[in-house]
């Protein structure tokens, strides 16, 4: 426990201002949805008329008037791409920063294992990334009562889910790149999580690139998708699972053995 | 009891060498001091000893307990002090003595309070703030507070005043006399002379001398000093000549019978022969034939 609240103390700053950025733009969307709706009909139009672009981000299967359509567009792209870069940056330094900054020489002379080392690590990160998304998750369901919509709940929480679920997968992934670094690696994180908005776009403008859905977590966690079929994709999700648990195994098999410089 | 035991122990980075058949043995209650220059292995084998990394081959045994298998329950009695000092940022000096201690699973609250005030560390102070100096207090309360049996110092004086270096070794001492054992490297021989009882010297890797300080000071090399004129040609074993104003002073390593000839045949009006110091003794290990002798 004494590491993991270590963690959560060290980054609590990062924690905060995320939290506090994406849940703050996450309200601004939704209080912007009733000035919206009374031109929705153009606004709709418009979308649905940009080609490519209006694929790219899913617009050309949601609808622009109705607040899930709405909600998912715009509120999807920020908490996906901010949870994922949240993500990144909590999980890539965990391991290797230590080192950067050299205090596993601190940490790693006191009787605790690297094992235990890494299960409270890995745990702060999910912690984080737990927190972060119940608060946004809080925030907005407050600012949706406020504006007075009543959407589908559960397929609302379903986005959510997907978009925490993201959000691990690339905190683990992130983590296991993290056991190999001896830098905070931060450029390496954040390019991953671009990285990986970028495939599921390119997937969403050509057919022949539907399979870039199973690398990237963009892919199960797309709301034009979730919104229409109501469910996860099963297939996208169970690659995305696997790659997570790689990523922590990798972390676990490397930093027992890794030489710390 | 043998609290430090290596064997062949050796250790490289990819091709780089870091250390090569170290046999190391460190008695309990040894004040036991490390020598060597930079880059000559020393970090290497402290960092092998404490399980921070991997020993390419041979084995190192603390406490009678293969380092690599038993690492916690070794890492458990050892304080250690690493020779950068360096903590996690936004952190008061208190908050990261109870984070060391927490991960101890003990409350060392009562040691760490007698600690800052005998080092003058404000505890209350935020670590990014601290000097060297002061950041290096901290590392040295992290390494005493929780009484290990063995203290491992790498390089523990380096940004200390004198006078908190004093402080710091009768700490050691009294630590050392209660039964504990240290071993502290240093590159610093008067240091070295002063406290330990024991001490190894490295050099590229290898150790190449271990022993009782005044053992080793005490090698058949004497600090020759003459005033007046002696022919000194031949001699073979002459060290570290140099001239002075009225005569000349050397190392001596060789027999002592064909010295004294040639000195009585010279016109001298004063000579002093006397064991050298561990630095002199340090420059004869260093020395690229000393160096090679062994």
């Amino acid at each position: 426990m004494t590491i993991f609240l270590h963690e959560l103390r060290q980054n609590r700053n990062t924690i905060l201002i995320w939290t506090g950025a994406v849940a703050f733009l996450m309200m601004v969307c939704v209080f912007l949805f009733p000035e919206m709706k009374s031109e929705a009909e153009s606004i709709g139009d418009m979308f649905s008329s940009m080609g490519g672009f209006t694929a790219a981000f899913g617009m050309d299967r949601l609808n622009f008037g109705e607040f899930l359509g709405f909600y998912g567009i715009e509120c999807g792209n920020i908490l996906g791409l901010g949870g994922a870069c949240f993500a990144a940056l909590a999980a890539i330094s965990t391991l290797a920063g230590e080192e950067k900054e050299h205090t596993a020489d601190f940490l790693l002379t006191h009787p605790v294992s690297r094992e235990r080392v890494l299960t409270e690590k890995l745990c702060a990160v999910g912690a984080s990334l737990l927190i972060f998304h119940a608060v946004v998750l809080v925030l907005t369901v407050v600012s949706i009562l406020v504006v007075g919509e009543e959407p589908d709940w559960s397929r609302l929480l379903l986005l959510h889910l997907a978009y925490l679920l993201l959000s691990l997968e690339i905190g683990a992934v992130c983590f296991g790149i993290s056991a190999f670094g001896r830098r905070n690696g931060y450029g390496i994180g954040l390019g991953l999580a671009a990285g990986f908005y970028f495939l599921n776009i390119i997937a969403n403008l050509s057919e022949k690139a539907v399979f870039l859905k199973y690398i990237t977590p963009f892919g199960y966690a797309e709301s034009a998708d979730i919104l229409s079929e109501g469910s996860l994709h099963t297939g996208r999700l169970a690659f995305g699972m696997f790659c997570s648990a790689a990523g922590i195994l990798a972390a676990y098999l490397w930093y027992a053995k890794k030489d710390i410089r | 009891m043998n609290i430090i035991e290596t064997e062949k122990l050796t250790k490289y980075y990819g091709k780089s060498r870091g250390i090569i058949d170290l046999n190391l043995t460190v008695e309990e209650g040894d004040f036991f001091g490390f020598i060597g220059p930079n880059g000559a292995g020393k970090s290497t084998t402290i960092r092998t000893l404490l399980g921070l990394i991997r020993a390419t081959s041979g084995s190192a045994r603390l406490f009678e307990k293969d380092s690599a298998d038993c690492r916690q329950e070794i890492l458990s009695q050892i304080g250690f002090m690493p020779s950068e000092a360096m903590f996690y940022s936004g952190m008061r000096v208190k908050e990261l003595l109870r984070f060391s201690a927490g991960l101890r699973k003990q409350n060392c609250d009562r040691q760490a309070d007698e600690l800052c005030e005998r080092l003058q560390l404000d505890p209350g102070k935020k670590i990014e703030e601290l000097s060297l100096g002061n950041r290096k207090k901290v590392g040295i309360i992290c390494a005493l507070q929780h009484k290990p049996r063995l203290y491992i110092l790498d390089e523990p004086t380096s940004g200390l005043d004198p006078l908190m270096q004093r402080e710091f070794f009768s700490l050691l001492r009294e630590r050392n006399q209660e039964g504990a054992t240290v071993f502290l490297s240093s590159h610093i021989l008067s240091e070295i002379q002063r406290h330990c009882n024991r001490a190894a010297i490295i050099r590229m890797g290898r150790m190449i001398a271990c022993d009782q300080v005044t053992a080793l000071a005490r090698t058949s090399a004497k600090r020759v000093t003459l005033h007046g004129e002696a022919d000194l040609s031949g001699l073979s074993s002459i060290r570290d000549e140099k001239r002075t104003a009225d005569g000349v002073t050397f190392l001596y390593g060789g027999e002592i019978g064909p010295l004294l000839q040639r000195l009585s045949q010279g016109h001298l009006t004063d000579l002093t022969v006397a064991e050298p110091d561990l630095e002199e003794v340090f420059l004869h290990y260093y020395g690229e034939e000393g160096g090679e002798k062994e």
